[in-house]
């Protein structure tokens, strides 16, 4: 029997009949070409959060970002005017990488007032112009206003900052984005600035890492042993059901139900839990975030527990109730490898006793990724073997169906029709 | 030797070499580093003081510590990370995350 009422279809799945039941071969997470039709057709094209705002506080501020899935190395920099631009990171003389310090393949951040090439000197103003060449007049017919920084498609939504590498976007941010994610706009992201960001390699195609974020059927399975065996055999038990999920263009959500840990038998938490008042959920004192956006938490759960949004194709906010936020972004290096980011944000915390439970809450959500990200080698390493060549998802797995047949319809659209089995 | 914490806790100075660590690798590496041993002594030792050092540390502004406080500060966010293989796990790693890592990058200060 269901704790939490199915649309009336019978369930999640069959609400969005475009993604069938069938089960499916994960052939899109082994196969090198398939991976390459990815990088043209998804990342290529699709817009990309690469950092938020915060990050250039000034103007001159700026960072560079190694977008090695679609062969691209950007500058985003705060300009005299005060806006967001992006460009290829690429001096216009003889193609050297402009901006890094050490290694070139290395991600770079800093203040400047303009942009100078190590090789030759030619130096660029924030808002890309070439403004001097080196022994100019040994150039021939040389002009220089055509010679600038060469821009990548940049915007800001919500303080966070996207590119789009296509030659000409197809849509707007906000068209991409749409009333789902654009619903979000109010929540105080700009005063969430207190920041726990982690990153590591993983040994498996980045859709894996997504599909473990997307569905919570695992929790108590996986994670059982976070918490005392009391609790986890009564979750193991109750197994997990989310009560909303929701598909918006290329985009998805899923809301779960809160745990009011604070009420609970001391038998069912940790004592580093009680001695902290904090946990997996967060700090368990709710901080005070003001009038919410009508985008968080639209299905109106109560309890209500957090908002996982994935927005194509690789970003994850994700908003829980107790007033705190994390964001994953997936960066694939090959069609079995990926860099994983994620980051955890509060509101900077004013006292002593709420800078422990942020700590609290911090070291638990890593304690938990360390497990998802371990299941994902072996996962990689279960489905590229070829052996077995079609795999089961229930319907609390309906967004990494949407994520794969998502990814599958961009890169049809893109050209030649796909020749794997989803 | 100089004390490294405020003189009402130094009951919990013997741990404080090792474990006043001001960021989340160092505290980290040395709670793989560690033997489970060492690892319940410093929690046993602490966790019944730890609503005292926070009362403590509550008479300050969070970003105005004295370097005493600090350490105290420091000592409570390890007692936080070895909490995790004394409660759950009874090994310093998480158990079955032998291939897998997870870096810290950045972290509020303090």
């Amino acid at each position: 029997m269901a704790r939490f009422p199915k649309p009336a279809e019978g369930s999640w799945t069959e609400h969005y009949p475009e993604l069938g039941t069938a089960p499916v071969s994960y052939e899109d997470s082994t196969s090198p070409e398939y991976y390459e039709r990815e990088r043209e057709a998804v990342f290529k094209r699709a817009w990309l959060n690469v950092g938020r705002v915060e990050q250039l506080p000034r103007v001159g501020s700026y960072f560079t970002r190694e977008l090695a899935v679609a062969n691209a190395a950007v500058i985003v920099v705060r300009g005299r005017d005060g806006e967001v631009r992006a460009f290829h990171n690429i001096c216009r003389h003889r193609g050297n990488k402009l901006v890094w310090n050490d290694f070139p393949r290395e991600e770079t951040q800093g203040v400047c007032r303009q942009f100078t090439c190590k090789y030759h000197g030619w130096r660029y103003d924030l808002d890309g112009a070439l403004n001097f060449v080196q022994q100019e007049g040994e150039f021939f017919d040389l002009d220089k206003a055509g010679r600038g920084l060469v821009p990548v498609h940049c915007d800001v939504w919500a303080g966070f900052i996207f590119v789009n590498l296509a030659h000409e976007p197809e849509q707007s941010l906000r068209e991409f984005l749409g009333p789902m994610i654009t619903d979000l706009e109010g929540y105080p992201f700009d005063r969430m600035t207190a920041r726990f960001g982690y990153r590591t390699n993983i040994a498996a195609n980045w859709k894996l890492f997504m599909d473990a974020f997307q569905e919570f059927y695992h929790a108590p399975v996986l994670h059982a042993k976070q918490s005392p065996e009391k609790y986890s055999s009564l979750a193991q038990q109750a197994g997990f059901e989310a009560p909303h999920y929701r598909i918006e263009g290329p985009h998805r959500l899923v809301s779960t139900s809160g745990v009011r840990f604070w009420e609970m038998d001391t038998e069912l938490v940790k004592p580093m839990e009680i001695v902290t008042r904090s946990g997996l959920f967060g700090p368990w004192d709710q901080v005070d975030l003001g009038e919410m956006p009508p985008g968080v938490n639209p299905a109106r759960c109560d309890p209500w527990g957090l908002d996982s949004f994935q927005l194509f194709p690789n970003f994850v906010i994700l908003l829980w109730s107790q007033g705190w936020y994390l964001t994953y972004h997936y960066w694939p290096t090959s069609h079995n490898t990926h860099v994983f980011e994620g980051s955890v944000y509060f509101l900077p915390a004013t006292s002593v006793r709420a800078r422990i439970a942020q700590e609290m809450a911090a070291v638990t959500f890593k304690e938990f990724a360390l497990q998802d990200a371990n299941t994902l080698e072996a996962t990689q390493i279960g489905i590229e073997s070829g052996y077995v060549t079609d795999f089961l998802l229930n319907d609390q797995e309906v967004l990494c169906r949407h994520l794969h047949k998502e990814v599958a319809d961009w890169v049809a659209a893109d050209g030649a029709p796909v020749e794997v089995r989803r | 030797m100089t004390a490294l914490l405020p003189a009402e806790f130094a009951d919990l100075e013997p741990f404080a070499a090792k474990w006043c660590l001001p960021s989340e690798p160092e505290r980290y590496g040395m709670r793989l580093a560690s033997s489970m041993d060492e690892m319940h002594a410093f929690y046993d030792a602490i966790t019944p003081r730890a609503e005292a050092a926070m009362t403590y540390l509550e008479q300050y502004e969070l970003h105005d510590l004295p370097e005493d406080a600090i350490n105290l500060l420091h000592l409570i966010y390890s007692m936080i990370m070895v909490s995790f293989p004394v409660e759950a796990w009874g090994q310093p790693r998480v158990p079955d995350t032998g291939s897998a890592s997870f870096d810290n990058v950045i972290e509020p200060m303090p």
